[in-house]
């Protein structure tokens, strides 16, 4: 435990810091352009992304070697995954726009043909004598446990770029995440746009290959945003906690696979992440599980609590044993079941709203007052103390008497 | 296409078609439901669902594999689906967040366990060893007909047959209401179909024979098989039966090809080691797919004029 407390403030040697704060840096750069994929629906494409880095890697190490260099270099190897991730999202875009093929059709088709002439070239690399091709495969699965100053330096600068442009493109991204035609519209170069997002995903997708494999930097495009989205409904907002939510994700993973030397970076980085994914899931305001059975669970009960008080003021009987239990623990009957005074007078107090809305329906045709009505509303809440002594005044009128039991069968 | 051939290769590129077919069955459904990226999902939760079944077991021993990888596959689906409704999050999304988080799982669980002694690792489940497959005890076309060198077939061609076989045989018995919930589900609904129970059976057929053909090929293959096959077909025609034919065409001439190219391929160019014959197999299907984009018959949406949006 210690040595994770040692390893989260980053006094664990310099090279588990090193990539602490570039594991950090990466989450927050995945996580923030990734929500822009995620609030176009196209959080998949980032797959097709990612899968089609290999045969980049590839390509870039056998041109590097035929050339006479060290197939290692990783600007060349990030160089080369970048133009074939370009292309692979091009086709996807291509395929969905110029055919029927749907985009997910497309997505599938270009990350497994991608992959595998990525496999292929990899089975290639393998029986080249010269270039030193050992821990070409950590681009599959990520390696931090070579990583070089250097990485780090392009992990920082890159990603630090990719948040740079978020920033700066957030509201027409925005907007055209939310609602394309409109930025259309608005004089907005939508095609563009989505180029400029598919770009910074792609960027990302690179910067991220030494520190947690092609395949699992999927996760932290998409899983940062949709965790986010429990938080809040502000775009702008989902936005830089889902950033957050990365960076998080990406420090106490590096920390983690510092402290226990066996256990893998990138696997524990996304681990982490869904970890706060379930959190959020379940335990969100508003949005999560636990508040969703919270109100339900509320509102049942405000629904018998008022079911049981009209019927009261009807004096029928109850009969419900959820109703009977809700009026008992508010104190609104006694436990043989008569009313207390305090239920008596909520009753009547109900029973006379309940009116109050009837007339308020007949005398306001204004949808957006009374659609109001819903049973549980008070209606103190929607009309003023005016317009409430209004009401009973008419509702003394037509009905001379105005005990319990008269209307209460319209009620 | 002598003696040598039985014994390296015929094996190897029968297990490939089998697989090839298998997965592309389910496939076109997949495809025409817009599921396509099901197979995505599915061949990465496979390797968690081994490696449990590994750590429960101890073996390496087909079945349990099988089983585990089987039943990943379905909580995977079943997950997807709780975060879906639960969240109220798009489906894509949901996908995203359960396999990826199930395969670094399954890679975590990988690098704790004390798995490395066994034949069991990612790059092994990402390509497969389809070229490992041989039948040592061929000794030419004539042994098809020996019982003792059949017996000694590799064990996956007969599990691939058998299931490719299942796949075929259900897509038959199921044809209509799976044809007609899958392009009309309000019609289907009226007719009194379980359309939420057929979608659910599509998808544990798919799981059946993406494990099958993963413990073979490897995962790259049956995400290919799954999308590429049918997505060409799909092009090709626009009737169902027609492109069900189609797909098995396309699926078994990839498979083929792939085989051949990977293992013959770099002898004509002078280098004297086979490449990745899954790798390849995926490389043939997107090259057909690519050429069913540019010039098959049907390839834009219906109604619309070519060379118009």
């Amino acid at each position: 435990m210690s040595a994770l407390v040692d390893a989260l403030l980053l006094n664990a040697g310099y090279n588990a810091a090193l990539v602490g704060i570039g594991a950090a840096l990466l989450g927050f750069a995945a996580g923030a352009s990734g929500t822009f994929l995620f609030l176009r629906k196209r959080a998949l494409v980032s797959d097709a992304v990612a899968h089609a880095t290999l045969p980049g890697v590839g390509l870039a190490f056998i041109l590097m070697v035929l050339l006479g260099g060290d197939g290692r270099n990783l600007v060349g190897l990030l160089a080369g995954s970048a133009v074939s991730a370009w292309i692979g999202l091009l086709l996807v875009e291509a395929m969905a726009r110029r055919t029927r093929l749907s985009e997910d059709a497309a997505i599938g088709a270009v990350l497994s043909v991608f992959f595998g002439a990525g496999i292929v070239l990899l089975t290639v690399i393998q029986t080249m004598s010269q270039g030193r091709q050992a821990g070409l495969e950590s681009f599959l699965l990520g390696s931090t446990a070579g990583m070089l100053f250097q990485d780090a330096v392009v992990i920082a600068v890159g990603g630090s770029l990719a948040v740079l442009v978020t920033w700066l493109l957030r509201r027409p991204m925005t907007l055209v995440a939310f609602d394309a035609e409109f930025a259309a519209a608005n004089g907005y170069d939508v095609r563009r746009l989505d180029l400029a997002m598919m770009g910074l995903v792609m960027s990302v997708t690179v910067i991220g290959l030494k520190l947690v494999g092609l395949i699992l930097i999927v996760a932290m495009l998409i899983i940062p945003a949709v965790t986010a989205r429990f938080w809040s409904e502000k775009s702008e907002r989902i936005i830089w906690s889902a950033g957050l939510v990365g960076a998080v994700s990406g420090y106490v993973g590096a920390a983690i696979s510092a402290s226990a030397p066996s256990v893998p970076t990138g696997p524990i980085i996304v681990l982490v992440c869904a970890g706060l994914f379930l959190l959020s899931l379940f335990f969100a305001p508003a949005r999560g599980v636990a508040a969703a059975v919270l109100r339900r669970w509320r509102f049942q009960r405000q629904v018998h609590r008022r079911q049981g008080l009209l019927a009261m003021a009807r004096d029928e009987a109850i009969h419900d044993p959820l109703t009977l239990k809700v009026l008992r623990r508010e104190g609104l009957i006694r436990p043989d079941g008569v009313a207390t005074d305090t239920g008596r007078a909520q009753a009547a107090k109900i029973a006379r709203d309940e009116r109050r809305w009837d007339i308020a329906r007949e005398v306001h045709q204004d949808a957006g007052l009374t659609g109001r009505y819903d049973g549980l509303t008070p209606i103190e809440t929607v009309f003023t103390p005016d317009e409430i002594a209004d009401f009973d005044r008419r509702l003394a009128r037509p009905v001379p008497v105005a005990g319990s039991g008269a209307r209460g069968g319209a009620a | 296409m002598g003696a040598e051939f039985v014994q390296f290769s015929l094996t190897p590129i029968l297990i490939g078609v089998f697989s090839a077919i298998a997965c592309a069955l389910p496939g076109n459904f997949l495809v025409l439901r817009r599921q396509a990226l099901i197979g995505d999902a599915i061949s990465h939760v496979v390797l968690p669902g081994i490696v449990v079944a590994f750590l429960l077991t101890g073996t390496v021993a087909a079945l349990p594999m099988l089983f585990g990888a089987a039943g990943a596959a379905v909580f995977a689906v079943i997950l997807i689906e709780a975060i879906k409704r639960l969240g109220r999050i798009e489906p894509g999304a949901a996908m995203g967040v359960t396999f990826t988080a199930l395969f670094a799982a399954g890679v975590l669980l990988l690098e704790q366990s004390d798995t490395s002694t066994v034949h069991l690792d990612v790059e092994h489940a990402l390509m497969g060893n389809l070229e490992s497959l041989i039948w040592f005890k061929a000794q030419g076309w004539h042994s098809l007909l020996d019982p003792v060198a059949l017996a000694a077939l590799p064990p996956e061609l007969t599990r691939i047959a058998v299931v490719c076989a299942l796949v075929a045989v259900l897509t038959l018995v199921f044809w209509r209401p799976l044809k007609i919930s899958t392009f009309d589900e309000g019609f289907a609904q009226a007719l009194g179909l379980p359309v939420g129970l057929i979608g659910f059976a599509l998808v544990v057929v798919a799981a059946i024979a993406a494990v099958a053909a993963f413990d073979a090929v490897g995962s790259i293959i049956v995400i290919a098989m799954f999308i590429c096959p049918p997505a060409a077909a799909r092009l090709m025609t626009n009737r169902l039966e027609v492109q069900v034919a189609w797909s098995v065409a396309f699926a078994t001439l990839s498979a083929v090809l792939g085989y051949v190219f990977a293992g013959y391929g770099p002898l004509w160019f002078g280098a004297d080691n086979a490449v990745s014959a899954a790798g390849m197999i995926a490389t043939v299907s997107g090259v057909i797919l690519g050429l069913a984009c540019l010039f098959a018959p049907h390839r834009t949406r219906i109604g619309v004029p070519q060379g118009q949006e």
